[in-house]
């Protein structure tokens, strides 16, 4: 079995037409209704359940709280290394790219991991471009065997793995994968990953499957909105979410949103998506599926992660830099995006808490 | 009221509390003074001993029973080593074991939870698995040394009330250990209704910690725990004395005898 058997029943579909023939009082219906089908998701994803924004916040808040109460995960990103042999249209890290080209030593990491530590946050998430010269998996365990001392959750967002290196890298502590698929639809795909290993779009696509039957304990997928029409990439992600969850129920799930931010490379072709096209497909998606989680990262402004903490965000990073080794030195050119939300992870606690949330430090530990 | 003798301590209280959801740590104590419960379950992987103002634990008054909880176990093999790693943090010997690899419905293993509580009961702790009502597990999970038997009401944050209603009741009839519904009580009234059927205690956190003002909320599910048990307590005085009385409704059968 492969998610990329559901991409291809989707393929030839007509969302164009599938969208004209919906009416507004099926949409209420749908809000309603106990369990979501995927063409319900496909409804509430419309052009048309845009005008019942409101009564779908209503309920996702209800759903939200249900499943998760008022708790709101922290976790940061630590860049490792921005050695890339790969040419993606929309990424800083993008080999023509002439950026600074980094990577951590393992006194650097651990000397990046005391300060991050220093701050409270017990989960990580480590990353790195996609180089077999430079970062080969061995690297990445041993950065995971430094980053036990200091961590309780370590999750990988680095290139896809084969299965057997994904039961390497589990053995070595890591608990948590983040893998996006960036765009589902092929074409795109083909266009935006010009050249390299990225251009493998099933190796990515089941990427996360490799994973889940190496029982690792949690999965963050998403696309890059913008690269193609939000709400059929938001539609694949929410059925990709389906997909794992049903095949893999001891597996907990999550979505991150991100849209595209200005970045040094040469994707030109932006699709838009306004803050009401993203709360939107927040609430679809918390709606579809009460019980997966959400990830807002600090592409997003303050005032409007802020705003979104009620509507189902189960996951925030805080205290980010994109910069590799960016909490211990002064790099300004090694980036992959520019962050909006640029507050400590203080701040970030403090504001959660006045939402009347609880921002969580320690969700997990290593068993 | 009968007190609730379990794991060889006398209660007052009959309600368990668990301790996540909640909009911050702050509101905890009042919580728990507002219900008065003595008993309360924490996820372990959730202890965060190293955050002053994140550490749980430092909200719980000393004479509250910690029940560290296995959250996040997917089997027995995990469950056994983070209950081993509650005891090492100082949570004492009390252990409530949830094995669950179901994201979906987060319904327990009943196969893995017995295995866990064996090996737990065994060293020492005393165990609570948290299961599916179901008649031989919760005679297994006895056998194997839990000191009382939590059976769902229905699926965990669900909020839908005792749907288990039929079994829950014959475990509590047939099962020779404190029966807890833990799990899917929504409502005071709920609580109630389990206590009514003799359950011997109840444990609620999601319709407590998401409730608008949780203070109130706790305080109305002790009353009903309450309430529930007086008249469970009430109807079984009746019965027995229905039973030893004699007979006087067929007495006349007998008045020839003498």
């Amino acid at each position: 079995m492969s998610f990329y058997n559901v991409v291809k029943l989707y393929n030839e579909f007509k969302y164009h037409e599938y969208f004209q023939q919906l009416n507004p009082d099926e949409i209420l219906k749908i809000i309603k209704k106990d369990k979501k089908s995927e063409q319900d998701f496909l409804t509430l994803l419309s052009p048309q359940a845009e005008h019942f924004l409101e009564e779908m916040a209503v309920e996702a808040r209800k759903k939200s709280l249900q499943h998760f109460g008022k708790a709101i995960l922290l976790y940061t990103p630590m860049y490792l290394a921005n050695y890339c042999v790969n040419k993606c249209a929309y990424c800083s890290f993008n080999l023509e790219n002439k950026i600074t080209r980094k990577k951590l030593t393992i006194d650097e990491i651990d000397f990046e991991a005391q300060v991050i530590a220093a701050t409270g946050l017990k989960h990580i998430v480590v990353l790195t471009g996609e180089s077999q010269k430079h970062t080969p998996i061995s690297y990445i365990v041993d950065a995971v065997k430094i980053l036990k001392k200091y961590f309780d959750s370590i999750s990988i967002e680095i290139y896809p793995l084969t299965q057997s290196q994904y039961s390497e890298v589990i053995k070595a502590g890591v608990d948590g994968l983040t893998i996006y698929q960036e765009v589902y639809d092929f074409k795109i795909y083909e266009q935006v990953h010009l050249s390299g290993p990225k251009k493998n779009y099933l190796f990515r696509l089941n990427a996360a499957e490799r994973a889940c039957r190496e029982k690792i304990r949690s999965v963050n997928i998403g696309v890059l909105l913008g690269l193609n029409d939000w709400r059929i990439e938001s539609f694949m992600t929410g059925l990709h979410a389906k997909y794992l969850q049903d095949e893999y129920p001891d597996v907990d799930i999550a979505v991150s949103l991100p849209r595209i931010r200005p970045h040094v490379g040469v994707f030109e072709d932006v699709k838009q998506v306004s803050d009401r096209n993203l709360v939107q497909i927040m609430l679809a998606l918390r709606l579809f599926k009460p019980n997966i989680g959400i990830n807002i990262s600090t592409r997003e402004k303050e005032e409007l992660r802020d705003n979104l903490i009620p509507l189902g965000v189960t996951k925030m990073s805080a205290g980010v830099s994109t910069e590799v080794g960016g909490h211990t030195t002064e790099n300004y050119d090694t980036g992959q995006f520019e962050i909006s939300d640029k507050r400590s992870v203080d701040q970030i606690r403090k504001a959660i808490l006045s939402k009347g949330y609880h921002p969580v430090f320690k969700d997990w530990m290593q068993i | 009221m009968k007190d609730f003798i379990i794991g060889g301590v006398n209660l007052k209280s009959r309600l368990l509390i668990g301790t996540g959801k909640f909009p911050n740590h702050d509101i905890l104590p009042k919580v728990i003074e507002s219900c008065g419960t003595q008993m309360i379950t924490m996820a372990v992987r959730r202890v965060n001993l190293d955050h002053k103002e994140e550490n749980i634990l430092d909200y719980i008054p000393n004479n509250c029973i910690l029940l560290p909880n296995t959250s996040g176990a997917r089997n027995a093999e995990e469950a056994v080593r983070i209950a081993r790693l509650a005891k090492a943090m100082g949570c004492g010997n009390w252990v409530k074991i949830e094995v669950i690899s179901d994201s979906k419905y987060l319904l327990p293993d009943n196969m893995e939870t017995i295995k866990a509580t064996e090996i737990l009961a065994k060293e020492g702790f005393i165990v609570l698995p948290y299961m599916s009502p179901d008649l031989m597990a919760a005679k297994r999970m006895v056998e194997a040394g839990a000191a009382a038997v939590m059976p769902l009401g229905s699926p965990i944050g669900s909020n839908r009330g005792i749907r288990t209603k039929e079994l829950v009741k014959i475990l509590i009839e047939e099962i020779d250990a404190p029966i807890i519904v833990d799990a899917g009580i929504g409502k005071p009234s709920e609580a109630a209704q389990a206590m009514e059927m003799g359950a011997q205690a109840v444990l609620v956190n999601t319709a407590i910690a998401t409730s608008e003002d949780p203070v109130g909320m706790a305080k109305a599910f002790s009353l009903a725990v309450k309430a529930g048990r007086i008249a469970y307590e009430s109807t079984l005085a009746k019965e027995s004395s229905f039973a030893n009385a004699s007979s006087p409704l067929t007495g006349f059968l007998h008045e020839g005898d003498k």
